[in-house]
């Protein structure tokens, strides 16, 4: 109850952010989803993170504010620490994350479109994600009205007052509609299951408890957390693919947990309209399907120590207990926490004046 | 299509109506509207009334349900002498206690069916069975919700390990139109109605806590029974559900003792439509009642999140009165309602293993 407006008629318009959010897309195809989504994104920054072939032209619609980097660009601006950005893999996108210079980061595959709601109303994803990051969360007790900021909804009986301000919010996770987010197996079991449950909730996931983070629709607040926002080493050359949302989302959510910032979930949805070959996806996920196993464990038990009071400090910390634990699973396990340490020194680089 | 191990692993666990008790706390005589309401879904079900020992006139119930009704004369009986206090909503323990089902379901007296967003009714009933049923799964969060819903999986990224999932032993629904507010919101916001018709069932991950509403619920009596015990009374405690806090004591004994055991607590559907009406005015006498709530909640909360269990404490009972001896050794100097909360839990585990 604390801090909220107690008359419904006093509603504030959600700021428009035009000039402190960027939208990275990754793409390797084209970017004629774009179409649909103009009348949310037009007034917004786009950086484009070009995957595959750098020769290959991928024309931006007309009218578009962006800047585009393909693979050529991401060698020249970082040079040998360009080995960390995943080829040939939608992990590249997190190149976006670093060169950008907004406060927050608004993702999306270029496969996801604008979905409806219930009554049948175009949603505002981008707009959704910004009230989800401009309100609070409620990381250290579990509220059953699920987001008490939003109109209509408030802390129910026994949440303790002293907790009710919350904690800031450094990620929102959004969902899709039509083709859910499964794993290859699963996809093979259910090919025809869609996504047809609108869940008009907003939650913040408990702190303590990790997710699944899907990159497909995510927004974060960059100055809080975008250092732990690495999307892995993945794609061509490396023994796994489509966990490197994943990856990320576990290690921020560790170090969101350390720091006292929260992690939302839920709406908004996009409409995700491509499914991707599951003999395909089994062959990158197959690894992970057994790795994950560990690194859950791994997860769980990370403790961080005082002293990692940024989130650098507490990603690099997370590099040495990834070297130390996880390299017995797998080689790849030394080369990721080499990726990681590489990853925050061109963070740094890029971003001086964040400096860990 | 075959069907997947998991799917298997649902399909044995069935919950069959003889198993399942439905108790209604009788704080107001005149049942005759709220069980008509229910009727159809509650027809196949034994009832178990129970009346507030403080209610006088004799209850209305309309014909055509199997049901019994428990007063205050057999609430004598068996307490004989233990100092348990079943008045106002806190009745309703006395009908878990005396129920001989594995399962419960317990709804409110002032609620009704609720209806979906597609205007059908809810089945409260067959949603709280169906949530008790299907697995809960607390060790790591699905961003999908209750997998095990039709139309829904787990997630890419979801450990195949935990696919499993756990027993669900507590299923605690919402409501609509007039929400499970406290004293002071309900001041603040006199008219805000609960109209989010949310189409989810979650697990309360492990170790989260949450603020537990005993309006509408349902559980496994057999393993989780002792852990709802009407504990903790604010002094004063009046008939308006903001008065009260017996269930947010007894719900957070119960989540920890769910996360000791290895079991899961799900929230989320079903909904009911809840109509009492929120007089400002009424708010206003119950936030010097429930004001002591609010303050008790600060201290409740830091003492539940270092709530441990020896490896001994293998049930339920065990953990109740392992909790009431930590709420004894650590509360009790900061307020007497404790070491009263400590006798009450102590005492109910008497009765309950003397059952």
């Amino acid at each position: 109850m604390a801090g909220k407006e107690s008359s419904s008629s006093s509603i504030p318009n959600t700021p428009l952010l035009k000039d402190e959010l960027d939208i990275v897309i990754p793409t390797i195809r084209n970017l004629d989803f774009l179409e649909m989504w103009r009348p949310f994104f037009q007034p917004y920054h786009l950086i484009i993170v070009q995957d595959g072939d750098p020769s290959k032209t991928i024309k931006v619609p007309e009218g578009f504010d962006y800047e585009l980097y393909n693979r050529n660009d991401i060698n020249r601006i970082l040079g040998p620490k360009s080995s960390c950005i995943s080829f040939k893999d939608s992990a590249c996108r997190c190149f976006g994350y670093m060169v950008s210079k907004k406060k927050y980061i608004y993702t999306i595959d270029d496969d996801c479109f604008v979905a409806k709601d219930p009554s049948g109303k175009e949603i505002n994803a981008l707009e959704q994600h910004i009230k989800n990051l401009l309100t609070p969360s409620t990381p250290y007790f579990f509220n059953t009205l699920y987001d008490p900021y939003r109109e209509g909804a408030d802390f129910v009986r026994g949440y303790p007052f002293s907790l009710r301000e919350g904690a800031q919010t450094a990620v929102s996770h959004g969902l899709w509609l039509n083709i859910p987010d499964y794993d290859a197996p699963t996809q093979l079991v259910k090919p025809r299951e869609r996504n047809t449950r609108y869940v008009d909730a907003i939650l913040t996931i408990p702190k303590g408890t990790l997710f699944p983070m899907c990159g497909m629709n995510l927004a974060f607040d960059r100055e809080l957390i975008g250092p732990a926002m690495y999307f892995g080493l993945m794609g061509d050359g490396q023994p796994i693919g489509r966990y490197d949302d994943m990856w990320a989302g576990w290690c921020t959510k560790v170090i969101c947990d350390h720091l006292g910032l929260g992690v939302k979930t839920g709406l908004p949805y996009i409409w995700h309209s491509k499914a991707s070959n599951p003999f395909v996806n089994l062959k990158k996920e197959y690894n992970g399907i057994f790795w994950q196993e560990e690194l859950i464990p791994f997860f769980q038990s990370v403790v961080l120590s005082k002293d990692c009071s940024t989130v650098q400090k507490c990603y690099v910390e997370l590099s040495k207990q990834v070297r130390e634990k996880l390299g017995k699973i797998d080689p790849y396990f030394n080369k990721l926490a080499d990726a990681m340490v590489t990853w925050i020194e061109a963070w740094d680089e890029l971003n001086p004046s964040a400096k860990g | 299509m075959w069907q997947t191990p998991r799917e298997q692993w649902d399909m044995s666990l069935k919950i069959e109506d003889n198993e399942v008790d439905i108790v209604i706390a009788a704080l107001r005589s005149n049942l005759n509207t709220f069980l008509e309401e229910w009727r159809t879904f509650f027809s196949n079900f034994h009832l178990i009334i129970v009346k507030d020992p403080n209610l006088e006139e004799d209850l209305q119930i309309p014909p055509g349900f199997d049901h019994q009704v428990y007063t205050k004369s057999d609430m004598d009986r068996v307490l004989n002498g233990a100092s348990i206090n079943f008045s106002g909503h806190s009745c309703r323990y006395f009908g878990y206690l005396i129920s001989r089902k594995k399962y419960i379901i317990s709804i409110d007296d002032d609620c009704l069916p609720a209806r979906d967003n597609s205007g059908v009714i809810v089945d409260a009933v067959a949603q709280h069975i169906s949530n008790l049923q299907t697995p809960a799964t607390p060790f790591f969060f699905n961003t999908l919700y209750d997998p095990y819903r039709q139309g829904a999986d787990f997630v890419r990224g979801y450990p195949f390990s935990l696919r499993d999932g756990v027993e669900c032993l507590l299923s605690s629904g919402l409501w609509l139109n007039i929400a499970d507010y406290d004293a002071p919101t309900q001041i603040v916001k006199p008219h805000e109605r609960n109209t989010r018709y949310v189409d989810a069932v979650m697990t309360v991950p492990l170790r989260a806590m949450m603020p537990f509403s005993g309006i509408n619920i349902g559980f496994n009596r057999e393993v989780l029974g002792p852990a709802l015990v009407p504990g903790l009374r604010l002094v004063g405690e009046g008939k308006q559900r903001w008065e009260t806090i017996e269930d947010i004591w007894s719900g957070m004994c119960a989540k920890v003792i769910c996360d000791h055991l290895g079991c899961g607590v799900k929230s989320g559907l079903p909904y009911v439509w809840r109509g009492v009406g929120s007089d400002a005015d009424n708010a206003m006498d119950s936030l010097k009642k429930e004001w002591e709530g609010v303050k008790l909640m600060e201290e409740i909360v830091p003492f539940f999140q270092s709530v441990k269990f020896p490896k001994t404490a293998v049930t339920a009972a065990d953990c109740v009165i392992e909790i009431s001896r930590m709420a004894r050794e650590n509360l009790s100097s900061l307020n007497p309602v404790y070491a009263q909360a400590a006798d009450t839990m102590e005492a109910w585990v008497d009765l309950w293993k003397g059952d």
